[in-house]
Order: structure tokens, then sequence, then C-alpha cells
């Protein structure tokens, strides 16, 4: 049972309730709530300082933001610059939650824009624009889904560590990347490299009254579908129980290898789409050192929303009017745009504070899953266990 | 080992000793204590607080009120560093030993507040301990390759090695062979002449009538008694066996289920030996394994050409000390492992191929013996929990959906027949106490269509009272069903089984019926010709 002797009365009662953790339900809530937004509001607040710091007005710095980032028609390029974001969270959920840390979404992400940038040209002019949207979208999902397959297989029937082979596959589909768009994809009418232009009316259509792109539409949609997945389905369920205890789910019977190699594809899936989201809705074409990292900005977010494709939405929407916001204010004042990394990074770093001193104080939720919350051992973790029996 | 204290004299006094945790008075105005050269047994179900005084006692809790004395002289026990200070050793039920270090080394980080170890005078000190104990320890030895009953003794130098003159044992015996709890025995009757005082918890109430000199029992907190020397000595052990329940479960029975429960533990109090069990039918063979062998994982060994069959209406039992194949045999059963080579057939039709939930479809269900490591999900709800190993299919799931209301209501009824106790069904599983998480377990595998049952130490670390009721309904399976139950109390097993094979080394090396002096041969065989543990054991004898 339990590894400190003498707190097996611990087990006997309900565990106590421990000072500071509100009861009921909607007590709550509103624990977890106020532990999601805290961290982001000492990021800013932090942020501020170091913009005070660095001799700039840090109130004029943050309404300017706002003003570039949702004011007016601003909004609009945050929505657009929302869909890859979305989708690449949702499809990270999926991994995370069945405790798999695809963490090679920048290959992923990358080599699915490359594939698309290079097929799109010829696919809207010899195909009606509808079915050649359907078809980038799958065929993105699917190179997206394929450069998972090493690191599921090897994960499934080897047990090796995923974190490892994703990154490295990440690396090598980056690399891969840039060789297609250098080579078989290369606009050969110019010098740089980089892909054929699309012509801009055979991009993605518009939602009607904006210049926000359907693909936004997309990632909501996915974001609500996997949402129900994991709320309502066996599928979902099968998810979960691997990623709490993948003892439990190998005891109970769910087929772990094929489990582990689903929820790969799925996730790489969603991040292939991603990149059809954004090159068929934003861009239009590809350079080869054209990276914009999203997956590493949103994963702090990811756990801000606790792995709920649904919270995530406020929390990408917030990133996605900073991101956009802030690379022209910080243009404005003339910081390097690094500056929101550093407050994604701030974010990051205000989310172990808490989540440490939520340990100790019973502060709502924890931002981890179970399972990796087990495989971490956080500092005097072990002491307050004992304390908490004792 | 200091020099003892006066015999007679109290070691450690307990007065009014209260602690309460939110919810629960764990220790209710305790009074208690050891005297020099005693064994002072402490009965109590879990929950009653004896490891809650154990803690205290320890250092890894401190009292809300009360007074501690070791010696006459007043203390504060407020760490474990503090409890070793003042001679009070405790060994755990569960090894606290590091496997990969030597019992020399294991014993040594005991002086780890030194800058220097000092293996010499560490050496000479165990060889003093072995004089005492009548045991001998090869200093050397991975601490790993020793066995269970020879680790045990390890332990308890262990606990005396900065000089104790205090020893808790918590169920010392409940993994050891019958042989290695008689070596135990031994090594108690040695410290107790040389004036140690021991405290001896267990559950099991021959064992607490058989060694101890005073028997002391706890009940939901508070000191029922404590029988006192000369009462012990002077009362024939049946007699006082019955008065220990008595206090144990108390005066007239409170209700409907304590009448029948107090009913079974008379029945249990008497040696498994001389009960006459109902004579029933046995019938067509439902689970058989032919020359079956599956391999091991890690350290945990696997199994070799196993030959068994499982009839209708039968409990089969399989004997063996810990960490012979056990848990191979139950996984390859169950589905969780393939096997390499032989055959395994459920009502007469070959299965090996079958995975767990095919098998499970079919009736033949496993319960497991990791509760919380792989038998529940403790984030999941109690509900989700007795579904796991159904989970996707109808009619809990339909068109691919989760009917929560059909799994809530299911769950709901799961609970009461099987007397869960918990706030409600959507209680997560985690905050279970290990005795109501095995009832959710029992009502999973129980439920759903359940012909034949493995039972992989379905009573290990449970309390008295979860352990007659699972015990009740293993036997229960007699009734057209069948039980394979593999455990590693032999009490146990010669209490619920028809037949008992033992396992030892991965392989069944032998059968016996319950029965006048089975314990011995099984006990024998349990061993076989690992000669490790046997010399000792004949001295012993």
């Amino acid at each position: 049972m339990s590894t400190v002797p003498g707190n097996e009365l611990l087990t006997e009662v309900e565990v106590p309730s421990r000072a500071g953790a509100r009861s009921g339900a909607l007590g709550k809530a509103l624990d977890t709530t106020i532990r999601s937004l805290v961290p982001v509001l000492l990021a800013l607040v932090a942020g501020g300082l170091l913009l005070v710091i660095l001799g700039h007005d840090p109130f004029a710095f943050y309404s300017s933001v706002w003003e570039h980032g949702a004011q007016g028609k601003a909004w609009q390029e945050s929505a657009k610059r929302m869909a890859p974001l979305l989708l690449i969270a949702v499809g990270l959920i999926v991994a995370f939650r069945a405790n798999i840390w695809n963490l090679g979404y920048n290959g992923q992400f990358l080599l699915s824009a490359a594939v698309i940038s290079g097929l799109a040209p010829s696919l809207v002019n010899d195909l009606p624009l509808g079915l050649a949207f359907l078809i980038m979208f799958v065929v993105a999902g699917l190179v997206g889904a394929i450069w998972t397959i090493v690191p599921a297989l090897l994960k499934a029937f080897y047990e090796t560590n995923e974190i490892i082979t994703t990154l490295m596959m990440s690396f090598i589909g980056v690399g891969l990347a840039q060789i297609l768009i250098k080579g078989p994809f290369q606009d050969p009418s110019v010098n740089i490299a980089q892909t054929k232009v699309l012509e801009l009316n055979k991009m993605l259509p518009h939602i009607p009254g904006t210049k926000v792109h359907i693909g936004v539409l997309v990632a909501l949609a996915a974001a609500v579908v996997v949402y129900l997945v994991i709320s309502r389905t066996a599928f979902g369920l099968k998810i979960d129980v691997l990623g709490a205890n993948p003892r439990a789910a190998r005891h109970v019977g769910i087929q772990v290898k094929q489990l582990v190699i689903t929820s790969f594809f799925f996730s790489g899936a969603l991040i292939g789409l991603a990149a059809a989201a954004d090159i068929l809705g934003v861009w239009g074409y590809i350079r080869a050192n054209w990276n914009p990292a999203y997956g590493d900005t949103v994963i702090p977010f990811v756990f801000l929303a606790r792995l709920n494709p649904l919270v995530v939405i406020p929390f990408i929407a917030f990133f996605a009017v900073l991101s956009t916001g802030g690379t022209l204010a910080t243009q404005e004042v003339g910081l390097p745009t690094d500056f929101l990394l550093v407050l994604v990074a701030l974010i990051l770093l205000f989310m172990t504070v808490i989540e440490f001193l939520g340990r100790r104080r019973s502060l709502g939720q924890s931002y981890l899953p179970n399972g990796l919350r087990a495989a971490l051992r956080l500092p005097g973790a072990k002491k307050r266990e004992q304390e908490a029996a004792g | 080992m200091t020099p003892a204290a006066e015999t007679g004299s109290s070691v450690v006094d307990l007065r009014g000793i209260s602690k309460s945790f939110p919810g629960v008075k764990a220790n209710d105005d305790i009074s208690f204590d050891v005297r020099a050269g005693e064994v002072h047994s402490l009965l109590g179900e879990n929950g009653a607080g004896k490891s809650t005084l154990m803690g205290i006692l320890s250092g890894i809790q401190t009292p809300d009120s009360g007074q501690i004395s070791v010696d006459g002289k007043p203390v504060r026990i407020d760490s474990p560093r503090k409890a070793l200070d003042l001679g009070i050793g405790t060994v755990y039920q569960h090894s606290t030993l590091i496997p990969a270090l030597s019992v020399l080394e294991n014993l040594m980080l005991g002086d780890s507040g030194k800058l220097r170890l000092d293996a010499a005078s560490a050496r000479t000190r165990l060889e003093e301990f072995g004089t005492i104990l009548g045991v001998e320890v090869d200093p050397e030895a991975r601490a790993a390759d020793l066995a269970l009953g020879r680790q045990q003794q390890v332990e308890i130098i262990k606990a005396l090695w900065r000089g104790s003159r205090l020893l808790i044992l918590d169920e010392p015996t409940s993994m050891l062979t019958p042989q290695a709890v008689a070596e135990l025995y031994t090594v108690l009757g040695r410290l107790k002449s040389e004036g140690l005082a021991t405290i001896f918890i267990t559950h099991k109430l021959h064992e607490a009538v058989s060694l101890g000199d005073r028997i002391s029992v706890l009940r939901r907190g508070r000191m029922v008694g404590t029988l006192d020397a000369e009462a012990v000595a002077s009362t024939p052990p049946a007699e006082l066996e019955e008065i220990v329940i008595e206090m144990m479960f108390g005066g007239a029975a409170e209700s409907l289920t304590d009448a029948a429960e107090l009913r079974v533990k008379v029945e249990e109090a008497e040696p498994a030996e001389v009960r006459q069990r109902p004579d029933h039918a046995v019938g067509e063979p439902l689970l058989e394994l032919i020359g079956a062998s599956a391999p091991g994982a890690g350290t945990d060994p696997g199994v070799e050409d196993v030959d068994l069959v499982l009839h209708e209406g039968e409990v089969l039992g399989v004997a063996g000390v810990d960490g012979n194949g056990q848990r191979a045999l139950a996984e390859a059963i169950g589905g969780q492992r393939r096997l390499r080579a032989g055959e395994i057939r459920l009502f007469g039709a070959p299965i090996g191929r079958l995975n767990v939930m095919k098998r499970e479809k079919l009736g033949l269900h496993y319960l497991t013996d990791d509760r919380i490591g792989e038998g529940i999900v403790g984030g999941l709800s109690i509900s989700l929990n007795l579904f796991l190993k159904r989970i996707g299919q109808p009619p809990y799931w339909r068109y691919g959906s989760v009917r929560k209301r059909a799994i809530d209501e299911r769950a709901e009824e799961l609970c009461k027949q099987f007397d869960v106790r918990a706030p409600g069904v959507e209680t997560r599983a985690g905050t279970l106490s290990g005795g109501n998480m095995q009832k959710v377990l029992l009502a999973r595998e129980l439920s759903f269509g359940a012909k034949v049952v493995v039972f992989h130490k379905p009573t290990y670390g449970l309390d008295l009272k979860t352990t007659l009721a699972v015990r009740e309904m293993i036997r229960q399976l007699r009734d057209g069903k069948a039980a394979l139950v593999i455990s590693t109390d032999l009490d146990e097993l010669l209490e619920v089984s028809d037949r008992i094979l033992v396992l030892s080394r991965g392989r069944i090396v032998g059968e016996a019926e319950p029965g006048p002096g089975a314990a011995e041969r099984i006990g024998g065989m349990m061993i076989g010709d690992v000669s490790l543990s046997l010399a000792g054991a004949e001295e012993a004898a």
C-alpha cells in the first residue's frame, strides 16, 4: 500500500480537506480558475517590471498590445493566428492525456506545411477549389500522423522514451522539410529557397463579413470534437486510463500498443491540420528558413487549461492577441519580439511556483496530469506527505 | 545492546494518549505500557488505532495530548531519530532494507550520522547480534538475495542496532513460511531473555495468544483492556482466544451483520485443521493448464510446466513463498501474459490466444494483488472503476457514447451489494481505504457473469472484518462456479481451499488437502530444496 509507515490511517478516512482548500463544487471550480489565471497575471506584472527596468512604460506597452491585437479590426489577425495554435494545442492534449509526450510538433508541423505548400499551387488549379482544400487537409493530417509512426512503434513495442524519439524525429522532420522546399517544391522563378506563392483568390475562403479564413472554424470544431470524444466515448476513457495508470490499462485489457499508436496518430494528424490551416489560410507559401515554433509557446497554455480542449480556447485566444499585438507593440517601442517569449517563459515560471505552493496548500487542482505528477518528485514532497499523514 | 532494565519494570509507559485526524479520533485516551523482558501483543482491526499508536512511539506522529515516559522519565518523541535515540526500534511489515546493498551496508546506514563508516566494528557487532539471536547472517550477502525470513532477521538487528530496549514488530508473520515463523518465535524468545521489551502487532489471534505475555486490545481508537501476565499464563489458549474475540468485537452483537461476523470469527478461532468442511460435489473441469510455461518479468520469475485442473464447485489454493512465480501464473491465466509453451483451456476450449477482455467476457476474471498499482485508477470515480473491464460494451456504452446514468445506477447497486463504504459512486477511487478499494475490485470481478475467478492475495493488507467477508465470498463460488486462490498466507489457504497446490521456483512441487499436519507438509514443500532457511528452521523445530 503506502510506503510511509503509519499513514495507513489516512486512507481509512476521506482524505481530510486541508486548510486553504475550499469545499464544494463551486469553490473547487473557483480555486481552479484562480489557479489558472494567477500565473498569467503574475507574468504580466513581472513583465511590466521588466519593461520599467528597460526604460519603457508598461501601461503604454500593454495598451498598445491590446490596440494592435484586439481593437478595431485587429482581432481578425489574432483570430487567424489562433487557428494553427489551437489545432496544435488540441493535438498535444490528445497525446498528453494518454501520458504520451509528443514533443515532435515542430517537425510534424513543418513537414506538413512543406508538403502542403508544394502541392497547393498545382492542386488548386487542377481540381475544384473545395475538393482541393479537402484533399490538402487530409494529406496534411496524414503527413503529421505518419511522422509520429516511428516514435509510436518504438514506444508501443519497446517502451522507448518518446520524449527523445519525438524530438529526434522533429529535427529530422525540420531538415526534411527544408530539403523538400529547396528541392522538388522550389519555386524556379525566384532565387530564394521558397515554394510557389498561392494566388490570393485560391486561398481558404473567409468567414463572410471578415477577413478571417475558415481554418479558424476547423480549429474550433476540432476542439469541440476532441472534447466530446474524450469525455463521452470509450476511446476517450481508454486514453485517460492509459494516461493515469498504464499498468491498470494493461490489467483491464486495454490494447495498450494499439492505443499508444492511435493516440500518437491523432495527435500528429491534428498538428498536421494546423499546418494546412496556416499555409492555406495565411501564408500561401513556405520559405526554407521559416519555423514559427508554435508548439513551444502553446505548451504552457495546454497545461494551464489542464488538458481540457474547451478550456484551452480562451488561453489560446489570449496568446494570439499577445502574439499579434505584441509583435507590433515591441517594434513600436524598439524591443526585440523575443520579449513575448520572455512573457511566456514567465508564465511557465509562475506556473511552477504555484504548482509547488499548490501542493503544499491544496490550492485547487494540479496543472499536471496524474501520470506525470507521480513521475515528478517535487522537492520536499515526501516530507509533506508525512506531515499530511501525521 | 544496552544493558536491560530490571525485568518487570516499565520501559515505555503511555498515559492518556489522544490523537485526532480530521473526522476521526484515532487514539482516544490510551494508556499502555511495555515492560522489560516481555512480549506485549497488541490486537485490533485496521483503523482501531494501532498504527497511530505505533507511529507516536516511533516518532512519525506526535500525540495531541498525553504523556510518554521512557524509564520513568517523561519524554517528547518528535522525530524518528529521537525515537531511535530513546531506544525504540521498529520493524515494519514491509522490508525497508535496500535490496542492492549488502547486509552490513544496510546496517551501517543507521550509523550514517558519523563521518566515517567503521566496517570492522560493525562486523563484530553483527556477530554479537548473531550470537544473541541464534542466527547466522552473512554480512556480505546482498539484501535482495536473502529469503524473507532472513531479511526480517536483518530488519530486527537493524532495529536493535543503535541499542534499542523496545522493539516494535508490525505484523511480522504475514509474509513468512511456517518454518520462518518458528524461527521468529525463537528469536523473540531469546530477545525476551535478554530483557528486551517487545510490542507485537498482529491480526492473527493464535499468534497473539501463543506469543504474548500480555495482550492488549484496541477498538475504534480506545483501549478495550489488557490481559495481564497472570491471566494469560493461567488460561488455556482456546478460552483465551474467545476472551480476546469478545474484547475485539464486543459484547452483544450490535447488528445482524455483526452477529453473522461474530459467528464466522469464532469459527476462525478454531484451528483450521480440525474444522469439518461440508461435503460437496465437484463437477466438470472448468479451467485447465497443461504444461503451461510463462515468462517472468524483471525480478519476478516465470512459471515452468504447470499442470492444474480447476473443477466446477471447487476452490483450489496455490501456496508458495512470495516471488516464486505467483504473478506469472495469475497473469498467464488472466490473459496479461502470453504462454511460452503449453496450453490453457476454459470450459474445454483453448483460450491461450484470447486477450484479457475476451477472457473476461467468457467469465474468467482475475482479481489482482496490486490494488493501487494496477487494480484501480485513483483519479477516476468508483463507477468508472467498476466498469474499466467493460469499456465500450453495451448496454453501458451505446453508439460509442457513454451512458452515465446506466453506469451509475449499476454502480450503486454493486456498492450496496458489496458494502463499499463511500460518500457516493462519484467519489474518486483513490481516496478509498484499502478495504473499500478491495471491495470495489471484488464487485468488479465477482459480477458481470463471473464463472471462474482467480484471486491473487485476496486479503493482503486487509483488516479482519474485510478479510472474513472476502473469504466468505470465495467460499460462495463453490456454488456452481470455481475459484483459484493464489496466496502467500497459508492459514488462509487452509481455511478456504478444497485442495492446495504448492508453487516453488515457478513449478508446482506438490499437492495437499487441508487436514492435520497439512501446514507443516506444505511449508516443507514451499521451501523445497532451498537450504538457505532450512538450517535455522531445523534448529527452531
